[in-house]
């Protein structure tokens, strides 16, 4: 249960640390909310918007943040509160003052580059996605039949990984996962721009969750069948060798995703593979 | 002739669908999304997708009983041809994705396990865990990341569909989009456009819906011209999680498992419900209901939860609607072992044990089967003409709808896991007419005169300036939309009176009028979230009106839609005789209500106010035929009603032989 001592607490502070723009300066804001019962991060941020004033009675443009389900399953509202990275949906308010009395500190996430307050550009994320070929390379979308049989035992160790949501909080949390952010030049065009920051998402490290799609579809039995384009894609720069076994990911993974299992898992066949390529097999 | 292209608004299962099988068949698609496509509402769905399949086959289901599920399910309002289409394509959309690498359960011999929905009597769902939508919208996003790097497919994530944009014959020639972080105005010129935006769910404020569900893309479309069909008709769910953001699903299961729904019999006790005696509190659907108790079937548990917090006053909580649904009488063991994964959800969401204390829970609005009108070419077997310009064209050449934003396939209620279905179909199903309409086409959008484009861009940045200058508005958008929220939530879900929905028509009215003063807190042109809110609040009054306006008009019960003024009555007579006779009168008034009412609800704008017209629906496969769920006198009914049918055919012997005739399951 919820401990009385906080619920009939009035008020609370949050404190957020906000951007205009990317590449601007950052600034702490801090707002004085209501305390209301069932309140999570999400119905903060709501009420500082409807709000429009800071603890010092400033006019202040409510702070941006992304967010879409509030169910935990979409990824979008992933964001730094407290000091540890989650989604915003799931952030009880009577639990983080229970941690931390009186205040809750929010702040974007610091591997990505800021668009704007709590809101972050991770296209870098989906762009790993299609370095590593996350898909099954099915021949089309006419009528073939069902799939291929599969075991209990394997949808049971496939599911887990297939429902990563693509948050960022491995990322966010992991030490060689480095912040890579490009900065649109004045009258660069959108595709330029969009060929400038791909080139340099793809020399840097892929990070787990991208690593852990790769280990999914190399287990899927018609993803299999191109498993070593996976592979190169895993032993080129920023590949799983870019691990640095911290073992931060999975334990701030939402959805208790194995990715370390799968990292270790990504590094044995990459290994066999680049054996086998050695000897020309 | 310079490259077509096809422009598509929406990424969840309908527009990814679409969108790969556009890549394909060799047509050039740009995505426009507000989210990344990944993080689409479809994601939230639980339960899973139905199909006929090799199991249920052997017990004597048939695509055609699960068509005839469906019209039943939807109370006959649902035109038969796309319905028999998709439940004849079901086993087919499924076995596609299971081979695009949805994680399935499996049986033990390894095949796709299935489960039992509602609405039917066979194992038609398969599902992956809990997070079945989950699973299928990542399969296509793979898919469409795949066509994506081979250069077929363009995303525009982050853009907010402004508009189509029509040329003066009224023909859809592309898009006007803007970017949410540069707030870039741009139009897209597109050969044909597919609008696949999904629910209206915000108009209600809070839902089971996404944010991002405002219902803002087919709100444009349709105060452009397109017509919008069937809007009164708004799926409430019985048993959600009443969240200061959101309402989240609490599943069925809960009860099915022996959950006791109960309120205090003193208003707001304000006593811990552990404290309150067994004889202080009301067990209201099991004193309601003694036959059926808590399992009263999902619109009548919604209707009596609804009816207890606002007409009885009897909700839990003073200033927020909820009831108590119990567990706490079932030993833990048990629940952990049949129902950890929802209780789960319960508490990570209210930070509260539901083994201990009583969850509060509080019908939701959670799907509409309402949208945007459609049409669809019919085939000689009743089903639809594959490849045909026609399927699911709205009113206006060139533009499409599909999904959950389309009105066709779930007549007045939507049976569980016939969504999935629905999106995934109706997205694979249009490619093909749509590739054949741009080869019908003589000239392609991007050669049209530039002044079209630029004129659409220069109305829509016009309407954006003016937005953020204004200054000196007396109105904040977030506290109007609550208030819509409320207006809406009382008046036009659950239980629906004339008097309060012309009392709601006017208010819905008076709040947009305050919503044209709305003065922005932020006036800034860099990811401006506000003015973003503020258009799409401004564009959920033409179907939040069509939705109040519709269900005023519309003075029958159907489905979703229940005016207690107009409910058919059940039987009284005790003797048999007497029953018999009361069925004849029950069927003739039945029969007389169907020639009226039976008919799709068709709505245009003209000067801004909903203008409705009735469309007749087609019948042609299924007769319409009673739903008697738990009416007295049901049997008696139904015979009568069945030997009418067959007098009917008789003399009409060209008309379908249904398979399944009345049944009152």
């Amino acid at each position: 249960m919820i401990s009385s001592q906080h619920t009939s607490a009035k008020q609370f502070q949050v404190r957020v640390l906000r951007q205009d723009g990317p590449g601007q300066e950052n600034r702490w804001e801090v707002y004085k909310i209501d305390h209301e019962p069932d309140m999570n991060v999400i119905s903060v941020l709501q009420r500082v918007a409807a709000k429009g004033q800071t603890i010092d009675g400033r006019a202040s443009s409510p702070v941006a943040w992304d967010c879409s389900c509030l169910e935990e399953v979409c990824g979008s509202c992933t964001m730094v509160i407290n000091g540890r990275v989650r989604q915003a949906c799931s952030a009880l308010v009577d639990r983080l003052l229970e941690d931390k009395p009186g205040e809750i500190e929010l702040r974007p996430m610091t591997k990505f580059p800021v668009v704007r307050d709590l809101c972050v550009d991770r296209s870098r994320k989906f762009r790993a996605l299609q370095r590593v070929k996350a898909w099954v390379p099915v021949d089309g979308y006419n009528d073939m039949g069902a799939g291929q049989k599969q075991s209990m035992g394997e949808q049971e160790e496939s599911y887990p990984l297939a429902q990563c949501m693509s948050c960022g909080c491995c990322v966010e949390a992991c030490p060689q996962y480095q912040k890579v952010e490009v900065i649109r030049e004045a009258g660069e065009s959108d595709e330029a721009f969009e060929a400038r920051k791909n080139e340099a998402y793809d020399n840097s490290f892929l990070g787990p969750a991208a690593i852990s799609q790769a280990v999914l579809f190399n287990r899927n039995p018609t993803g299999k069948m191109n498993a070593d384009e996976r592979l190169e894609a895993l032993k080129g720069p920023g590949g799983v060798h870019a691990c640095g076994n911290a073992q931060n990911c999975v334990s701030v993974c939402p959805k208790g995703i194995p990715l370390t299992t799968s990292i270790a898992r990504a590094g044995r066949a990459v290994t066999v593979y680049s054996i086998k390529k050695w000897f020309g097999s | 002739m310079a490259q077509q292209k096809v422009v598509v608004v929406g990424g969840g299962l309908a527009g990814l669908s679409a969108s790969m099988k556009l890549a394909e068949l060799g047509v050039a698609v740009d995505m426009i999304s507000l989210v990344p496509v990944k993080r689409s509402h479809s994601v939230c769905a639980q339960g899973g997708i139905n199909s006929c399949n090799d199991q249920t086959r052997q017990l004597g289901d048939s695509e055609w009983k699960h068509f005839d599920d469906t019209i039943y399910g939807g109370d006959f309002l649902n035109h038969q041809p796309p319905v028999k289409e998709m439940a004849y394509w079901a086993p087919r959309v499924i076995d596609l994705m299971d081979r695009v690498g949805v994680t399935f359960n499996r049986t033990q011999e390894g095949f796709l396990d299935r489960r039992r929905f509602g609405g039917t009597l066979y194992k038609r769902t398969a599902f992956s865990g809990a997070t079945t939508g989950q699973q299928l919208l990542y399969a296509l996003d793979e898919q469409v990341r795949r066509r994506e790097a081979e250069g077929a497919i363009r995303k525009f994530e982050a853009w907010d569909f402004l508009g189509p944009i029509l040329d003066d014959e009224g023909v859809c020639r592309g898009v006007v989009a803007q970017s949410l972080l540069t707030m870039e105005i741009r139009s897209f010129p597109a050969d044909a456009v597919v609008v696949a935006s999904g629910g209206p769910g915000l108009i209600y404020g809070r839902s089971t819906m996404s944010m991002v569900c405002t219902g803002s893309a087919a709100s444009r479309c349709f105060q452009a011209g397109a017509k919008y069909g069937n809007p009164e008709f708004i799926q409430v769910h019985p048993t959600a999680i009443p969240g200061a953001d959101k309402l989240r699903l609490m599943s069925e299961s809960a009860r099915g498992e022996g959950g006791r729904v109960w309120v205090p019999r003193t208003p707001q006790d304000t006593r811990a419900p552990q404290d309150i005696p067994d004889s202080e509190r009301y067990y209201f659907l099991e004193e309601r209901y003694p036959e059926y108790g808590n399992l009263v079937p999902r619109d009548i548990a919604t209707r009596e939860i609804f009816d207890i917090c606002v007409n009885e006053g009897l909700s839990v909580e003073n200033d927020r609607m909820c009831v108590y649904l119990d567990l706490t009488h079932i030993p833990r063991e048990e629940l952990d072992r049949k129902l950890s994964g929802i209780l789960e959800i319960y508490e990570k969401f209210q930070g509260v044990d539901p083994r201990d204390t009583p969850m509060k829970i509080f019908p939701a609005v959670h799907y509409s089967m309402g949208g945007l009108w459609a049409g669809y070419e019919r085939s000689a077997d009743g089903g639809l003409v594959s490849g045909s310009p026609d399927n699911q064209l709205t009113n206006i050449p060139n533009l499409y709808a599909i999904g959950e934003c389309d009105y066709q396939y779930h007549g007045a209620n939507r049976l569980g896991a016939n969504s999935l279905l629905s999106c995934i179909f109706s997205g694979l199903f249009v490619a093909p007419g749509i590739r054949n309409l741009l080869s019908s086409h003589k000239q392609a959008a991007s050669e049209l005169p530039s002044s079209l484009f630029e004129g659409a861009v220069k109305q829509h940045q016009e309407r954006h300036d003016l937005l953020l200058g204004r200054t000196g508005g007396s109105e904040n958008p977030y506290l109007i939309h609550q208030e819509l929220g409320n207006v809406m939530t009382r008046a036009a879900t659950v239980v629906r009176r004339n008097d309060q929905l012309a009392e709601a028509y006017q208010q819905v009215s008076d709040l947009e009028a305050r919503a044209q003063k709305c003065s922005l807190s932020d006036t800034g042109n860099w990811t401006n979230q506000n003015v973003v809110f503020t258009k799409a609040l401004i564009d959920m009054f033409p179907i939040a009106k069509s939705i109040v306006k519709g269900a005023l008009q519309r003075d029958e019960c159907r489905g979703a839609h229940f005016k207690p003024d107009f409910a058919m009555p059940s039987l009284k007579s005790t003797d048999d005789a007497g029953r018999r006779e009361e069925a004849e009168g029950w069927c003739d008034r039945f029969a007389a209500n169907t020639d009226k009412w039976l008919k799709s609800t068709v709505v245009s704008l003209k000067d801004n106010e909903p203008d409705i017209t009735y469309e007749d629906i087609d019948t042609s496969s299924i007769p319409p035929r009673p739903r008697l769920y738990g009416l007295v006198g049901a049997e008696v009914i139904d015979e009568v009603w069945t030997e009418r049918l067959r007098q009917k055919q008789a003399t009409q012997p060209e008309a379908a032989q249904p398979e399944a005739v009345a049944g009152s399951a």
